[in-house]
């Protein structure tokens, strides 16, 4: 039977496919650094602002308790500024009628650029990391394989999500405004488990216990939004 | 199915296509056998972009079907049959030349690709700047990329869509000469134009598009290329 649409088929040829895509889109970025630049000098604004609203050094704000929803809060913001030229991207010379036309599956032209995405925001992610710990006089050397984890589940979340409405915005005049405004409602729930397990390790307690169910859901949370993609991306990019 | 649409290259069944209410495209239907090379005329805003694109496979029809080859278009064994040269380049400005290439290459899963690549930059006279950018390029280096493109996985249909505009001589030369090419291996072409006499005289058959209906679909006779108005004299509208 004829491969059509977003099925996976042949794992092999298909992971390939993926592979073409995200490096094509990697390649790119690294040449014009369009959305690097614009989305890590945000992130790094965003922690910086925080920082004078909070003031770390202040013994009495309680700023473990608080650390994990300013990490979350400026990664989100700045993801919404990569994930916006996703697409957009394409838009430039009609390159985007060109994929559709080749004989790739819409959900490995999707999961190409995911990808792509989720390596770019990762690696800002992680050197903001970095500068966060140092502002907020947070350790994280302590839960830092642990703190990772979340980091890149937290990450998968708001990539899978955000490239998808990356695809449904991308022929819209006001794209720019309408992701965000899409895509923060679905992020709610990934959201609040990374903001959850982000400040339970930066306060020293590791998962396990109460916490492991935000991790279950964090995880659930990708797996099911990257399964539902698989089937709706087709619609999404042809009608 | 008919046995004239089993041999069809192109089938097209009751195609409607509604932007809101308007119907942009009303019930057309017609067959390109393989080996022909289909003009599809008609004004600006009759549809021909609008059927074009539901050929590619970039848009569904509301209602109807087409199939290529006797299958959909959008499996991807079909997608891997045809070319699609559309109004953009369709090209990457931050990759070089060889990388464009090289990346539709590998989503068509074209064999020996280097060696390809090569052909394709030496018949479109771009080796010399393989490596270069493409935003580096002129206008016209830029279309024989294009061409070179449409062309790489040597498709069995080739779809166009205005191909000849915007072109300077020298792409269209190339372009010209790869057609040529194409209709003598007995390869399918089906090209949307303004150019009628260039089309009329490339063509061996012709389609007529107004107002989203098809109007006259057929073979391409002698009169059309001796009186390029008399088409549309003596089928579209004053």
């Amino acid at each position: 039977m004829e491969r059509t649409k977003g099925q996976v088929g042949d794992l092999p040829h298909y992971l390939r496919q993926v592979l073409t895509i995200a490096a094509k889109d990697l390649r790119a970025e690294i040449r014009t650094r369009e959305a690097l630049n614009a989305s890590f000098a945000f992130m790094l604004v965003i922690l910086v602002l925080f920082s004078f609203a909070f003031d770390p050094g202040n013994s009495d704000v309680n700023i473990q308790a608080i650390a994990g929803g300013l990490l979350w809060l400026a990664y989100s913001f700045a993801a919404a500024l990569t994930l916006n030229r996703s697409f957009a991207r394409e838009l430039q010379n009609d390159c985007l009628d060109a994929l559709l036309a080749s004989p790739i599956p819409a959900s490995a032209l999707f999961f190409g650029k995911t990808l792509a995405n989720f390596a770019l925001l990762l690696a800002m992610e992680i050197v903001s990391l970095g500068v966060f710990a140092v502002l907020y006089n947070v350790r994280i050397q302590a839960q830092i394989w642990a703190l990772l984890l979340v980091i890149v589940l937290g990450t998968w979340a708001m990539t899978v999500m955000g490239t998808m409405f990356s695809a449904l915005t991308v022929n819209l005049r006001l794209r720019e405004l309408m992701l965000p405004v899409m895509l923060y409602p679905f992020l709610v729930v990934p959201l609040s488990a990374a903001i959850t397990l982000t400040s339970d390790l930066l306060n020293g307690i590791p998962l396990g216990g109460d916490n492991i169910l935000w991790l279950k859901v964090l995880a659930g949370f990708d797996v099911i939004f990257s399964s539902l993609v698989v089937i709706l991306i087709d619609t999404v990019l042809v009608g | 199915m008919s046995r004239a649409a089993l041999d069809a290259a192109l089938e097209i069944r009751g195609v409607w296509k509604y932007y809101g209410d308007f119907p942009a495209l009303r019930d057309i239907a017609f067959n390109v056998m393989p080996g022909s090379t289909l003009a599809l005329l008609g004004r600006n805003g009759a549809g021909k972009t609008t059927l074009l694109r539901i050929v590619a496979g970039l848009s569904k029809p509301s209602r109807g079907s087409v199939t290529i080859h006797g299958a959909n278009v959008r499996e991807e064994s079909t997608r891997r049959r045809i070319g699609v040269l559309g109004h953009g380049i369709s090209l990457y400005d931050e990759l070089s030349a060889f990388e464009n290439l090289r990346l539709f290459a590998r989503l068509y899963g074209v064999a020996n690709p280097a060696r390809r690549i090569d052909e394709m930059l030496e018949r479109t006279d771009l080796k010399r700047v393989r490596d270069g950018l493409v935003r580096e390029f002129s206008r016209g280096m830029r279309q024989r990329l294009a061409v070179a493109r449409v062309f790489l996985h040597d498709p069995e249909v080739l779809l166009l869509d205005e191909p000849f505009t915007a072109l300077d001589d020298r792409a269209i030369a190339v372009l010209q000469a790869l057609l040529d090419d194409m209709h003598r291996r007995g390869r399918t072409i089906v090209m949307s134009t303004h150019q009628l006499r260039e089309a009329l005289e490339a063509a061996t058959h012709v389609a007529m598009i107004q107002r989203g209906q098809i109007v006259y679909a057929g073979e391409r006779r002698q009169e059309m290329i001796d009186d390029t108005g008399w088409l549309y004299r003596t089928y579209g509208e004053n």
